[in-house]
């Protein structure tokens, strides 16, 4: 068991009413390399300014080798920050930028010297001490950065996207660089980016985040070959995730066809959502060998393989790398190893809300009236409403709809699209479309009265 | 069609710059070495300065008050810069235009105004009212810069100086102070210039008891000593011309620039 340094419980930060980080929970062992990886606005670099003491959380507490955290000013916490805008001080030189933190503890001058020549020559910086930071390139700032923290031997070093302003070359240099400097180090890093590969590249420990929740943790293997979730599958590179049955154990029923895989215990006949990774899919030649044909659609080169898409014998549009090329219109034979299919229990299988009768034949759910089939209950019942998620209609405009709403997330089916639309109160309402909409697009939303399941809540 | 080089644009700016600037200090330096009575090349005009006993000591004493003028505006004008800056203090720009506004307003006037007032609560006139005169009518333009500057200036370095361990006190002395020289020097170079050749303040708030020297170069060109008080203003020129060589050295960052020169 490795020993842990950092220790967070149940933090939760609003900005103006809305929650970016709801109820974190979270460990750092001493010396790993752990990253907080999700989309831009999921809590992520909120959390990191929590660690240094930028930012102050509502609730939670935040330990440091047993000691509280939240009461202390940054500039006493043992944490050091490499700000993803490098942050040097312009007056500085690159010597001076460095000597920064040495200087306010007050060492002797040679001590600073050689500490500050000594994290030069780790980040290959050497003979740029006399330098003005501002005429160093963007890659020499960020090595100075990064000097800048470690040289003070903080306990806890936190990087905030610290490459996302550097060439897709440079970054992947200073990817193996970083990678070796917390080998020599031996410091615990903590790293924030939305970069799922730079994630997987460096971590030991990756934190997957969305909406201001984690959604997973685990090392990037386990995150990669067995996301949790359909977002975390849907984030963490290619995937074609497909609605299934997990028709007994270790027997998954999905794209028309019943496939042998791992997974058990999730019982008999159980809706699941199913991953599997581009790669995963073989062609087979022999078409008498394959588990299921399709003709493909698209061979795409990619550089290092080809991305085919191909519409399988059923009608569900799959994702496909491959070494070898096929041209389009081919039929061809496919295989899916056991091991390879990610199943997933549904996190819903329907939508389900909170509603209040306002009439025998009318609910109220979200704020908006929907008329529904008599139902026999009185005015001011409380009722749960449920809605297949095939159910709900999504119009173009918002004011056609009883309800309003954004399109939040998209995830692709294989044979249609899972939409998550946010209304403006921050709900989350679900539905299966065939039409494409985009992230962003402001919809209404109407549902029918005979497609409303009302059934009394319970007291 | 004719073609018009470039250049040729420059001519109207390039015939005022001659006429009203380079011909005036053509002008001024000609007067300045020439002896009035034979109209030769002379430095008499110079020697008559630093022996005359008085106009020296009023070139001291303006250089003092322009001195505690500056330190004042600075010492009063910098907090203000730093909370007008500071979102978390000040969240709106009126309370900048309040401290601007007075710029708006003649400084004649102001004085005079300024006069009235003391006059009515009956406090004398004489070297405090001069200070306080000189200050209240230099402080926008201290304040001015500095907030600039300050409003202007990445918050991240102040995150990043606290995230390497410095107090709130050394966050200020070590990254917002040397961040603003460039505004304090504009600050300072719009302060103490022109308190030097001011003459109005002193005259209307001492009651033509204490002269400044602009005081001194007004009389002598008023009573047609033109060319002992274009020496003077020669003088002046050259004090104010190394004022800015010197704080000059240390802006030379375009970008932190204070705004107003």
């Amino acid at each position: 068991m490795s020993e842990r340094i950092i220790e967070i419980k149940n933090l939760s930060k609003t900005f103006d009413g809305i929650k970016v980080l709801d109820d974190i929970n979270l460990y750092v062992n001493k010396g790993e390399f752990l990253t907080l990886l999700g989309p831009s606005g999921c809590g992520k670099t909120t959390l990191l300014r929590i660690l240094a003491g930028f930012t102050i959380p509502e609730e939670g507490t935040l330990t440091m080798e047993g000691n509280d955290l939240l009461d202390t000013p940054p500039h006493l916490r043992p944490l050091n920050t490499v700000f993803q805008r490098y942050a040097l001080f312009p007056h500085l030189n690159v010597f001076d930028n460095i000597a920064f933190g040495l200087k306010l503890k007050k060492l002797p001058s040679d001590e600073i010297e050689m500490k500050v020549r000594k994290v030069l020559k780790m980040v290959s910086m050497t003979d740029y001490e006399d330098r003005d930071v501002e005429s160093l390139s963007g890659g020499q700032q960020q090595r100075v950065a990064i000097a800048r923290a470690i040289v003070n031997q903080p306990k806890v070093l936190l990087l905030d996207e610290p490459l996302a302003a550097l060439d897709l070359k440079m970054r992947k240099d200073m990817q193996i660089e970083l990678k070796e400097m917390h080998k020599k180090l031996g410091i615990t890093f903590i790293y924030v980016t939305h970069d799922q590969e730079e994630a997987l590249t460096l971590s030991d420990t990756i934190v997957v985040m969305s909406a201001g929740q984690i959604q997973q943790i685990g090392t990037p293997k386990d995150i990669y070959n067995e996301p949790v979730n359909s977002f975390v599958a849907d984030f963490i590179g290619e995937s074609n995730i497909l609605n299934g049955t997990m028709v007994k154990d270790k027997l998954v029923h999905f794209i028309g066809h019943d496939f042998e895989c791992v997974d058990k215990d999730f019982g008999e006949n159980v809706p699941v959502d199913v991953v599997i990774r581009p790669e995963d899919i073989t062609v087979v030649n022999d078409l008498s060998k394959a588990q299921f044909t399709g003709k493909v659609k698209s061979c795409i080169f990619k550089g290092v393989h080809y991305e085919m898409f191909v519409d399988s014998d059923t009608g569900n549009e799959l994702m496909l790398q491959n070494y070898t090329p096929y041209a389009p219109e081919q039929e061809i034979g496919m295989k899916i190893k056991p091991s390879d299919i990610q199943v997933m229990k549904k996190e819903r299988l329907c939508n389900t809300f909170d509603g209040e009768m306002t009439a025998s034949d009318e609910v109220e759910i979200l704020g908006g009236r929907f008329a529904c089939p008599e139902t026999g209950f009185e005015a001011g019942t409380q009722v749960k409403v449920c809605v297949e998620f095939d159910k709900i209609d999504i119009m173009d405009n918002q004011d056609e709809g009883i309800l309003e709403g954004e399109v939040h997330f998209i995830l692709y089916k294989g044979d249609h699209y899972h939409v998550t639309i946010q209304t403006p109160e921050r709900d989350f309402i679900y539905a299966d479309t065939n039409d494409i909409w985009d992230k962003g697009d402001l919809v209404g939303i109407n549902i029918k009265a005979e497609d409303l399941i009302i059934t009394k809540a319970d007291d | 069609m004719i073609k018009i080089k470039r250049a040729t644009w420059s001519i109207p700016y390039a015939a005022y710059l001659f006429v009203f600037v380079g011909l005036p200090l053509v002008m001024i330096a000609v007067y300045a070495f020439t002896d009035k009575s034979t109209g030769q090349f002379s430095l008499i005009n110079f020697t008559k300065f630093f022996s005359a006993q008085e106009d020296f000591h009023t070139f001291i004493y303006s250089i003092e008050k322009a001195l505690v003028n500056t330190a004042i505006c600075l010492a009063l004008g910098y907090p203000a810069a730093w909370i007008l800056s500071n979102s978390k203090l000040n969240r709106s720009s009126i309370t900048v235009m309040l401290f601007i506004l007075p710029m708006w307003i003649n400084m004649l006037i102001r004085t005079m105004a300024t006069v009235a007032l003391f006059d009515f609560i009956h406090i004398p006139l004489g070297e405090g009212a001069l200070i306080f005169g000189l200050v209240y009518n230099f402080l926008p333009f201290m304040i001015y810069p500095i907030y600039n500057v300050l409003k202007k200036m990445d918050r991240s370095y102040i995150t990043a100086a606290e995230d390497l361990g410095a107090t709130p006190f050394q966050v200020f002395t070590k990254v917002c102070i040397p961040l603003s020289i460039p505004g304090i020097t504009s600050g300072i170079m719009m302060v103490f210039m022109p308190t030097i050749s001011t003459f109005a303040i002193a005259e209307l708030l001492t009651l033509n008891k204490i002269k400044l020297f602009g005081t001194t170069i007004q009389e002598n060109i008023n009573n047609g000593i033109w060319n002992y008080g274009a020496a003077l203003a020669l003088i002046m020129l050259v004090i104010i011309g190394l004022t800015m060589l010197i704080t000059d050295s240390d802006t030379n960052r375009e970008e932190e620039a204070g705004g107003l020169i």
